[in-house]
């Protein structure tokens, strides 16, 4: 929709354009989201497409994915054999309530600043043991762990104007086995729960997210018990972190949160 | 900025903020449609450097530079159609045709694998009309359309007389033209509350917005009380309204309006207004509306026709025929219980939308997306005190209406603004405006009683119904009796009683909605009726053949029907029929592999009254052309639901000619003889009754001249296409036509058409589903409709109407719910958060058709589509309750509301 409190774009070659920060700024990255509803408290988008980032860059060491990476280019990214997990890219694409068309212009950054419980670009990375590298305003650059990123329903760490710059997958992570499980109340809609578990060596882990309002990764070893992945799921995730909006219920979130980990962890230490 | 826009370079700049979809409509380019305004619908697709996006979220500076594509350029330059149009041309793929122009767009971008995956390619493109029926078939490449034969037309699938202009993306819906010289936009700020009253408003920041040309509140606008309802009697509903009132009595009621020379400024001088409220007590449920002590809505005395505005009841109504306690003592199996039916928004795809002007005749011009043209005249003379003479409504093509445009929402401030500043004025409604400002369903409880005897005969039924017509009472009244009658009447029953009640309450108000009241009815009736059959261990379609009404029985529900409502035809056995039949056939999907799935089968029938009982008339002129064509006139409304095809399929079998020798215009009240408005299922008992009336005269006009000028008897004459034949001599139309005129003969006729008497439609509802044990998840294996719809005039278009029914009932039994928060706000305004069946939720379904001649409608045969949607959710809920033998009662069943009562089931 137009932003009809727009009053300046701004569109730098780098970074150093950009002076200070005041508030009813906005970084622009695809703009899907900025410009699905009114942003009446922004006058200013400062577009990030001219910055130039690579938007995949593979190595030894993993993968290293540029905030301002598209979904459509993240999905047409093809993986070398050996990194098992990177499937994952296409399961969590295609979790999405949004359509492939949207993925032309959404970006990774713009999916994980948003910090929607049920945004898959954060179910990815966290489930991928990612780290994101923050730029703030002022001052050096930081990295933080994708999993300690998102603190709540549309929240995060982000301070005034810090600037997620790109997130780096850890190739032995790559590496892993994994399962996927995911449901919405909608065929193909927008997920009440999605659930990764990830084996290495005999520790499995399993990554909940869109069920919580934060994601949250629990660890199991060997081959647990019902009673223990009962336990353990209680522990680590009280009620109040379950997710109470159209997309789902607190309790059916919980519920399916049980079902889906168990079913995890008979699938991946089977293997 | 410097770009490329359907193979022409513009140098055009955008707003800072603007996105690519108003960019490209400023510059002409109508074919890029709103549904959303929010990237969730994919009626604003376009390509930009050949990808495909949604334009409402592509900021348009982000063109510069590069290539848009939209609908209209995708054809050749020579006019050939793209493939894909061609496709959706062929399976007719399209009915109000709004978000046609996303999906072909969407649909040529598809790579071979994509298309393979139609679930997941089209996940971003909605279609509220279709079912994605006749979508699906265009894809396939399945061609819909039939030969257009003289004289042939009655059972073709001829095309929609608009399909090109759909597929190209020409045809005008509401604000697809150029805006009058110096048009305003108007904006209105809508109330935070439930239920306040008005100190103050201050407009005097808003007044200072550069841009912002007038406020208008309370205090400006003529204190005159009416109903938004569109309906012939405005007696009906109460008038309870202003155009702007200084009490707000929901979430979202309109407070004051500002109209600017930009959106924006109005946008912002509706933030700048400084409202001061004093906060009331606000009740949201109708059965607490009702106790003493509770907050009273309305005050309005005898204006507001309230039976007891005490206790906020517009409304109730009893009746009783025989007597409920001897039919219950008479039973050996009862069953009771209390049904809840929610509300559900219409989301036609085009928003409200209105154009008003002062022309150069002096005249006020309302262009506007309504079902009702003549009635929404009728309204705006009253309130600003104009004359019928100086004021034209008019509506060119409507992107879907489903009775959420039988209500005057977006015409009456912008009137109010050209008749204050004599400038040309546009409101358009945002989708979030919709789903808070709009009506809905009417949210409904009902408590059913029902006994049957050991032999499974019904011996009595009881119902209470509570109604919650929320801040204003436009088709409160209407909708519960229409709700207490039809669904109750399908049963034969000597004993019946019925309690109803129509209650004011703090949210957003009811509406008209397909099924009028009946979805919410059928779905308790529907329940118990099956229940009742398991209690007694009887198959649940041979209990309910047993019970129908047969041919010649009396309709009654707790109280007799009017008896201008008569059988003009009977098809309800056929439909059950072949229901049973399709139920038992192996037609779907099979059951999902593993442990957890279970899998039931269930029914539920609807019977409809093709018009309602109020006043319902229209008129048609007919006139024979210079060129030998005939053009109709009817001020009926084509939203989508064919209309328009089925008159011209009238004219042309009474004229024996072919379709594309007619041409009809709609819903004007300058260029069309009056009309009641389309809803209630009049269109084709009474417009297009109106229409054959006037063929039929036009008709003997021609052939008496014909008779005259060749000296053969009048009934050796005959029309065949372009000419008359007169015994062995055939007279072109057009040489007639130059002799008659020349005489003096006016080739001409006007008839009218009255909504009575009445005749009923039935519909039988199968579908067998499974559910899953532990995570609730429902995936429907197999569905399928049979309806009596009498002669089936067009069958695409009818089975186009069907499966969009019968969608837009999954979509109500399984996904669509409306969510408030304690104050009584929504809290889920968008689509993607009130999500209607994209394709992947709606499944394919079967439909037969069965054959019946009626006796009253035109040509034999009758409506239908109004009530396709109605039996979906019970017969869903039939199939869940013996898959797992637990009746659910609330609707939408959504797997996190079903899953935990499914744990029990072993």
């Amino acid at each position: 929709m137009n932003l009809n409190t727009i009053t300046e774009v701004k569109r730098p070659r780098t970074l150093d354009e950009i002076q200070g920060w005041r508030t009813g700024n906005a970084w622009l990255g695809g703009g899907t989201w900025l410009f699905s509803e009114p942003q009446i408290h922004t006058d200013t988008l400062i577009d990030l497409e001219r910055l130039g980032w690579p938007s995949l860059t593979p190595s030894a060491d993993g993968l290293e994915i540029a905030a301002t990476c598209r979904i459509a280019e993240l999905y047409a990214f093809k993986a070398p054999e050996e990194w098992t997990a990177a499937s994952l890219v296409h399961e969590c694409c295609r979790s999405f309530l949004s359509s492939f068309k949207i993925w032309n212009e959404a970006t990774i950054g713009g999916n994980i600043v948003m910090s929607l419980p049920a945004g898959p670009m954060i179910s990815l990375t966290v489930a991928l043991e990612g780290a994101y590298e923050l730029w703030p305003r002022d001052g050096e650059a930081r990295r933080i762990a994708a999993v300690d990123f998102v603190t709540g329903d549309h929240a995060n760490v982000l301070r005034a104007g810090e600037l997620l710059r790109g997130v780096h997958l850890p190739v032995n992570a790559l590496r892993k086995r994994y399962a996927f499980r995911r449901s919405s109340l909608t065929h193909l809609g927008r997920s009440s729960v999605l659930l990764i578990g990830t084996r290495e060596m005999d520790e499995v882990l399993v990554t909940v997210t869109a069920a919580t309002v934060r994601p949250i990764q629990l660890r199991f070893r060997n081959s647990p018990t019902e009673r223990v992945i009962r336990e353990t799921i209680e522990n680590e995730i009280p009620m109040a972190l379950y997710l109470n909006d159209p997309h789902g219920s607190p309790q059916h979130r919980h519920h399916l949160t049980h079902h889906f980990t168990r079913e995890i962890c008979e699938e991946l230490f089977a293997l | 900025m410097n770009f490329n826009l359907n193979g022409r370079a513009y140098s055009a700049t955008p707003a800072p903020g603007q996105c690519l979809r108003t960019f490209v409509r400023d510059l002409g380019w109508y074919g890029v449609k709103k549904g959303c305004d929010g990237g969730d619908c994919g009626a604003c697709t376009v390509w930009v450097d050949d990808k495909p996006v949604h334009s409402c979220l592509y900021p348009a500076f982000r063109a510069e530079g590069r290539s848009v594509t939209t609908i209209e350029g995708l054809a050749g330059s020579d006019g050939t159609l793209h493939p894909m149009q061609q496709a959706f041309l062929d399976a007719q793929g399209f009915q109000c045709g709004y978000c046609t122009a996303g999906m072909i767009m969407t649909g040529a971008a598809l790579t071979d694998e994509q298309k393979q995956d139609l679930p997941q390619a089209l996940k971003g493109n909605l279609c509220r009309c279709t079912g994605y029926g006749s979508i699906r078939d265009a894809f396939a490449g399945v061609k819909n359309v039939a030969r257009d034969l003289p004289g042939k037309s009655t059972g073709a699938s001829v095309p929609n007389p608009f399909a090109h202009d759909i597929v190209t993306g020409r045809a005008r819906y509401t604000t697809d033209v150029p805006p009058p010289e110096g048009m305003l936009h108007l904006k209105v700020l809508r109330s935070p509350h439930a239920h306040a009253r008005i100190k103050s408003i201050d407009k005097s920041k808003a007044l200072a917005v550069a841009g912002v040309v007038d406020v208008f509140t309370w205090e400006d606008v003529p204190r005159k009380l009416f109903t938004t309802a569109i309906h012939e009697d405005n007696r009906v509903d109460p008038d309870d309204t202003y155009v702007l009132d200084n009490v707000a009595r929901f979430v979202g009621q309109r407070i004051a309006a500002v109209i600017a020379d930009t959106e924006g400024a109005a946008e912002q001088g509706c933030r700048e207004l400084e409202v001061e409220f004093e906060v009331l007590p606000a009740v949201f449920d109708p059965e607490d509306a009702m106790l003493p002590g509770a907050p009273q809505l309305h005050d309005k005395g005898e204006f507001s026709r309230a039976v007891r505005p005490e206790q906020n009841i517009f409304l109730e109504l009893h009746g009783e025929i025989g007597n409920v306690e001897k039919g219950f003592a008479q039973a050996d199996a009862i069953y009771e219980d209390t049904y809840f039916a929610p509300r559900q928004q219409h989301v036609h795809l085009e928003t409200m939308q209105t154009i008003t002007w002062r022309g150069e005749d002096g005249r006020y011009h309302v262009r506007t997306s309504v079902q009702g043209p003549f009635i929404v005249r009728s309204k705006l003379c009253f309130i600003f005190g104009l004359n019928l003479a100086d004021v034209h409504v008019f509506a060119e093509r409507v992107g879907g209406g489903f009775g959420g445009k039988q209500d005057m929402m977006s015409e009456d401030l912008p009137l109010l603004a050209t008749l204050k500043t004599g400038r040309p004025v546009k409101w358009e409604f945002t989708r979030e405006e919709q789903f808070i400002g709009a009506t809905t369903k009417h949210p409904m409880k009902t408590h059913v009683k029902i006994g049957a005897t050991r032999d499974g005969t019904i011996t009595a039924i009881q119902y209470r119904v509570v109604s919650n017509t929320g801040g204003y009472g436009n088709h409160g009244g209407e909708t519960l009796a229409n709700g207490m009658s039809g669904p109750w009447a399908i049963y034969k029953c000597p004993n019946k009683k019925g309690d109803g009640y129509a209650v004011y309450t703090n949210l957003q108000c009811g509406g008209g909605f397909r099924g009028y009241g009946t979805s919410q009815t059928t779905f308790a009736i529907e329940s118990a009726v099956d229940e009742l059959s398991h209690m007694l261990g009887i198959d649940p379609i041979e209990f309910r053949r047993k019970n129908v009404v047969g041919p010649n029985d009396n309709m009654e529900s707790a109280w007799r029907e009017a008896t201008d409502l008569t059988m003009g035809s009977y098809g309800l056995d056929q439909c059950i029929d072949a229901i049973e039949k399709a139920l038992r056939g192996e037609r779907g999907r099979a059951k999902p592999k593993g442990e957890h799935w279970l899998e039931g089968s269930g029914m539920a029938l609807s019977m409809l009254d093709c018009v309602p009982p109020t006043e319902q008339r229209s008129g048609s002129e007919a006139e024979l052309l210079e060129d030998g064509r005939y053009h109709f006139t009817v001020g009926s409304t084509e939203i989508g639901n064919g209309l328009v095809t089925a008159q011209q399929q009238v004219v042309a079998q009474t004229m024996g000619c072919s379709t594309s020798r007619v041409s009809l215009l709609n819903a004007d009240t300058d260029k069309t003889p009056y009309d009641s408005g389309t809803f209630a299922s009049v269109g084709m008992m009474v417009p297009t009754k109106a229409v054959e009336n006037a063929a039929l005269a036009l008709r003997e006009k021609i052939l008496g001249y014909a008779s005259r000028h060749s000296g053969e008897k009048p009934e050796h004459c005959r029309l065949e296409d372009d000419h008359v034949l007169c015994g062995r001599r055939k007279i072109a139309l057009t040489s007639l036509y130059a002799a008659g005129t020349k005489e003096g003969v006016e080739f001409t006729a006007f008839r009218k058409a009255y909504g009575s008497p009445r005749t009923v439609a039935f519909i039988a509802y199968g579908v067998r589903l499974a559910v899953h044990r532990i995570t609730g998840e429902i995936v429907i294996l197999y569905s399928a409709e049979a309806v009596d719809a009498g002669v089936v005039m067009n069958p695409h278009q009818l089975r186009g109407q069907v499966v969009g029914g019968v969608v837009m009932g999954v979509g109500y039994a399984l996904q669509e719910k409306m969510l408030y928060d304690d104050a009584g706000a929504v809290t889920n305004p968008t689509l993607r958060n009130y999500r209607i069946p994209a394709i992947a939720d709606a499944p394919e379904t079967d439909v037969f058709f069965a054959e019946t001649y009626d006796k009253i409608g035109p040509l034999g045969s009758k409506s239908i589509a109004e009530n396709t949607n109605n039996p979906v959710a019970p017969a869903i809920g039939n199939a869940l309750r013996v898959a797992t033998g637990i009746r659910f009662t609330t609707l939408p069943f959504t797997e996190d509301r079903v899953f935990a009562k499914l744990q029990a089931v072993v």
